[in-house]
């Protein structure tokens, strides 16, 4: 059952992503913050493209600069911070547009969904009415017809015996249900785009995949292109056509989902490979670790900021930061000077620990990608 | 809810018990009421002494004279007699209740709704002048000395009562006195309002400079939430987010902490009230300690723990009714 | 905010090889971090400076002022003149001595007030917080009661026999304020307590007084801090309001609340008397406010404060 809640017919293209117009696009991006001790560049030129439709992932550890970008597409950072570059959502730039614009689009066109579902939800309102106030806000319909379209997008979102549990409190929910809640908020508009934060990082294994499943649940009924942002390659590699990484707030790495996983060419995504436990391959190897920690986002010297940890980083990689530049012609690129050389390499032949690199730093922890 | 709420009642009704006999202990240590008379040039005979000291119960041991008063007091009603005079204790009190009972109610009320408002405000324009002036006043009316500001306020309104030719502000008592000729309702009204202007002024400013600090520190940490940042990414407008989320939030502990200052609040209106010359609690109190008037001070300390404990059971309540968790723990 | 005593991030290498860089910045330890917060707080480290000149106006100008408190001049009843810099009252005392002094009287009361009151709370309520069933109730019920009675009145009634020297009345105002710390120590060990840290040296073997002095304490002291500031504060302003009620320090001894309350019925006639008692009254506990609020601003770091 479907509520006529004046949607715009022009709004729901196919799910093709070729030949279909950019939706979204983020062209150098950069997001400053400035505290006593510096300026923090917490994004430092990130551009991408999200078309109708598909489905984009962008990886990267903690302090990568993922989620800040994504708040900057929604114009949700503080006041302080200081952003530069272009947004652009069909053709409209987003960034420093008024406040009253910016809120018919949030919501609207393009909805986002936070990582800790224990805290997003307002503890002193029901679910119905948190999902109805979405409605509310975007349509004139009546309340009654709001709480319809919630009970049915609770319905959607895989949630038991929606119209009882529109009327409870977030504290009766578990963290999945409530996580499916947001969802269903965030769809509730039938966006374009929906950007999705760490939807299942603070949840536990079992109950991520019937998150995920909401998550392309929402995405069947309204269409919407997907942004999925997360450390867990593993939930990337379902969910995603397109995969970005991102590290020390850059894109070091752009390409299909085959082509990033199958055919790495920077060495951090090598070494974040490298370093996953996988099922579905035959391992004689060890699990290779990168060694050492991310970058301080404060004091970033010239040249890669991956070098120091990177096996095969020379004098040039001190100097000069390579370009996001294209490898193969397919839309597959890489930010290595040599990104050529890594054609068939794997994660042991580069992170191996007997091979020669350079000296890692003292007192670090071991990163892997989970 | 109604489990909730009767739960909170069946547990004051100890504690207001055990406040009775705190506030007994309390009464006994303040001093000897007895001491007037020993103090008297020429000093009485021992047998009348004696003999006042069995009239008031003072001779027997303190569990008894406890027994004697509180059930006096709850089965019939009577608060005991007064160490000096006729007075009944118990219409003093009332009489000295309702005075008192204006002043703190307006005060609460006005300092209340100015602090949130200026708490809001501060906690919207944080680090901007508006803020830091707000702040700062509230600073220094929370390290001002209560009495010395009202006094000057006293002297104030006194200067502008003889600068305008008027009595404007009554400095003295909560009414004029002799009282004013004319009975209109306007007439009277403006003459309890005129009294009752500086005396809430006074009352309400330590309460109004500590609850605008609390709801600015409220307001920051919820409008740092999450959930307030997912109401803006629904596209809510800034002030739909501000009232419905933010605020509703950061208003539920402020709730308790009223409700935790009302003790003060009446330890305030006994400087107030003497300052201003005010027939109300504060004024009977102090008579009552000078004098050690065990019964009136006993009454007095009742009353006054008993307002404290329901108040703290409505805020009890009123969060429960405001955050669903409490409600369903 | 301490957790188990460790330092915090990771350290450069001191071998840099050839790809080895700067990339941290340098490390801090925590106190040094609190400590850095707070000299950011202007008004804060200002106040500082504020209460270091009260304290040396109270203790160390009666030994470099001409006139004292104790002999009286023969001016009677000056208003300010360099000479008598606060004029002088009926008797010919110089007021700037006598308020020297009613500072000095004052600043301890609210020393006795603020670390009696500290200490008796803190205790209190680590020991509630810690030990828990029926010791808590018991503890927090009678701190209920006392705080169900109006702090003034209490104050009032206990120190109406004593005598009104300075040490017993700051003992029953700290008596007063107890309880009110050890309601919020006995929260924060209450949330302490639940943590993993305080399981794991459970199962490490560690003894109750062990946790309760190497892991909780320590971790108390933020809050202490900062209550200690709020009761110097609200000691000097009660020990005030008890003078004027009459049931505060009485004479011989002198207080800045007994110069007001005296001073109050020569408002018109000689108002220096009134006011500069006041103003110093209102410096004290300005300036310890401030350093309060200053110091919760430093020992709280889930406060992020952006750069303006």
């Amino acid at each position: 059952m479907t509520i006529d809640l004046e949607v715009d017919p022009t709004k729901k293209p196919d799910r093709r992503d070729d030949d279909q117009e950019a939706l979204l696009v983020v062209e150098n991006l950069t997001v400053t913050f400035p505290t006593d001790d510096g300026d923090v560049k917490a994004v430092r030129g990130v551009s991408y493209t999200v078309r109708a439709g598909e489905s984009i992932g962008i990886v990267g550890e903690s302090g990568s600069g993922k989620s800040v970008s994504s708040l900057a597409v929604m114009g949700l950072l503080p006041r302080s911070a200081r952003i530069n570059g272009s947004v652009r959502f069909r053709g409209q730039e987003l960034l420093g547009m008024d406040e009253t614009e910016y809120s018919r689009l949030r919501g609207n066109r393009i909805a986002m969904i936070f990582q800790d579902p224990l805290t997003s939800l307002n503890p002193v309102y029901t679910i119905g009415y948190q999902i109805a106030e979405a409605v509310l806000a975007h349509n004139k319909v009546s309340h009654d017809q709001a709480r319809k379209r919630a009970i049915e997008l609770l319905g959607i979102v895989g949630i038991p015996f929606p119209e009882q549990r529109v009327d409870s409190f977030p504290h009766e929910l578990s963290g999945g249900m409530r996580q499916r809640v947001v969802i269903a908020i965030a769809m509730t508009n039938n966006p374009d785009v929906i950007i999705a934060d760490e939807p299942t990082t603070a949840l536990d294994v079992t109950v991520q995949a019937q998150v995920l499943e909401a998550l392309e649940a929402a995405r069947d009924a309204t269409g919407a292109a997907l942004v999925l942002i997360t450390h867990d390659l593993g939930v990337i590699a379902g969910h995603a056509k397109r995969i970005c990484v991102m590290y020390a707030g850059k894109l070091v790495e752009t390409g299909s989902t085959e082509d990033v996983f199958y055919r790495p060419r920077m060495p951090y995504t090598l070494g974040l490979l490298g370093s996953l436990p996988r099922m579905d391959q035959q391992r004689q190897e060890r699990l290779t670790p990168i060694k050492g920690s991310p970058p301080s986002l404060l004091n970033l010297p010239p040249g890669c900021p991956f070098t120091p940890r990177c096996p095969i980083a020379e004098e040039i990689c001190d100097r000069e930061e390579p370009a996001l530049e294209e490898v193969a012609g397919s839309g597959h690129a890489a930010a290595c000077h040599f990104r050529n050389r890594t054609a068939d390499a794997s994660a042991s032949d580069l992170f191996s620990s007997e091979s020669e690199t350079a000296a890692a730093p003292r007192g670090d922890d071991e990163v892997s990608a989970q | 809810m109604l489990v909730f709420v009767i739960r909170r009642l069946l547990i004051s009704i100890p504690v207001l018990l055990a406040s009775t006999v705190l506030t007994f202990v309390i009464v006994k240590l303040s001093g000897d009421p007895l001491l007037y008379l020993k103090q008297r040039q020429p000093r009485p005979p021992q047998s009348f002494i004696d003999q006042q000291a069995h009239t008031l119960w003072l001779d027997r041991s303190w569990p008894v004279q406890y027994w004697h008063w509180i059930s006096n007091l709850l089965l019939h009603g009577y608060w005991g007699p007064p160490v000096q005079g006729h007075n009944d204790v118990g219409s003093e009190i009332v009489s000295a209740f309702g005075v008192t009972a204006r002043l703190v109610i307006v005060s609460v009320v006005i300092a209340l709704v100015l602090a949130v408002l200026t708490g809001v405000i501060s906690a919207v324009k944080q680090y901007s002048l508006t803020d830091y002036t707000t702040t700062t006043i509230g600073f220094v009316f929370l390290s001002m000395p209560v009495f010395w500001f009202a006094i000057l306020l006293k002297q104030g309104g006194l200067w502008f009562n003889s600068k305008t030719g008027t009595h404007f502000f009554g400095t003295i008592g909560e009414r004029s006195i002799p009282p004013i000729t004319d009975t209109s309702f306007g007439a009277q009204f403006g003459d309890i309002m005129g009294h009752l202007i500086l005396p809430v002024i006074v009352l309400g400013l330590v309460g109004y400079a500590s609850w605008s600090r609390f709801t600015r520190a409220s307001m920051l940490e919820v409008l740092n939430s999450d959930y307030v940042r997912l109401a803006r990414s629904k596209g809510l407008s800034r002030r739909r987010v501000l009232v419905r989320h933010a605020l509703r939030t950061a208003l539920i502990p402020l709730t308790t902490v009223t409700a935790l200052d009302v003790a003060a609040l009446l330890g305030g209106a006994i400087i107030t009230e003497h300052v201003f010359q005010w027939n109300g609690m504060g004024t009977l109190f102090l008579t009552a300690l000078n004098t050690i008037d065990f019964n009136v001070m006993l009454g007095w300390l009742i009353v006054t723990a008993t307002i404290v404990i329901l108040f703290n059971l409505v805020a009890d309540i009123l969060y429960g009714i405001l955050d669903p968790r409490i409600r369903h723990a | 905010m301490l957790e188990i005593n460790e330092k915090s991030d990771v350290e450069a290498p001191s071998a840099p090889s050839k790809t080895e860089r700067e990339f941290t910045v340098k490390e801090r330890s925590q106190w040094r971090m609190a400590l850095r917060r707070f000299l950011r707080h202007r008004v804060a480290t200002a106040s500082v400076f504020v209460f270091l000149l009260l304290i040396l106006f109270a203790f160390v100008g009666p030994l470099v002022w001409k006139y004292d408190y104790i002999n009286y001049t023969n001016d009677i009843s000056q208003p300010p003149t360099l000479k008598h810099p606060f004029g002088t009252d009926s008797t010919g005392f110089d007021q700037f001595a006598v308020v020297m002094r009613g500072t000095a009287q004052s600043l301890k009361v609210a020393f006795i007030i603020g670390i009696v009151g500290t200490l008796a709370g803190a205790l209190w309520g680590v020991v509630a917080g810690y030990i828990g069933t029926w010791v808590d109730s018991g503890l927090m019920r009678v701190a209920d009661l006392i705080l169900t009675i109006p702090a003034l009145a209490l104050a009032a009634a206990l120190a109406r026999s004593g005598g009104g020297t300075l040490v017993l009345i700051g003992l029953v105002l700290a008596a007063v304020s107890a309880p009110y710390v050890a309601r919020v120590v006995r929260g924060v060990v209450l949330s302490l307590r639940e943590r993993e840290f305080i399981e794991a040296s459970r199962a490490l073997g560690a003894s109750h007084w062990r946790i309760m002095l190497r892991h909780l304490l320590p971790n108390t002291v933020p809050v202490l801090l900062v209550n200690a500031t709020l009761l110097i504060a609200q000691g000097i302003l009660a020990e005030t309001a008890l003078s004027y009620v009459g049931f505060g320090i009485q004479p011989p001894d002198t207080s800045l609340g007994v110069l007001i309350t005296t001073a109050q019925g020569a408002l018109d006639s000689r108002p220096w008397l009134f006011y500069f008692p006041g103003i110093f009254i209102i410096l004290i506990a300005l300036s310890v406010n401030f350093i309060g609020d200053g110091l919760r601003d430093a020992l709280d770091p889930r406060q992020t404060r952006e750069r303006r």
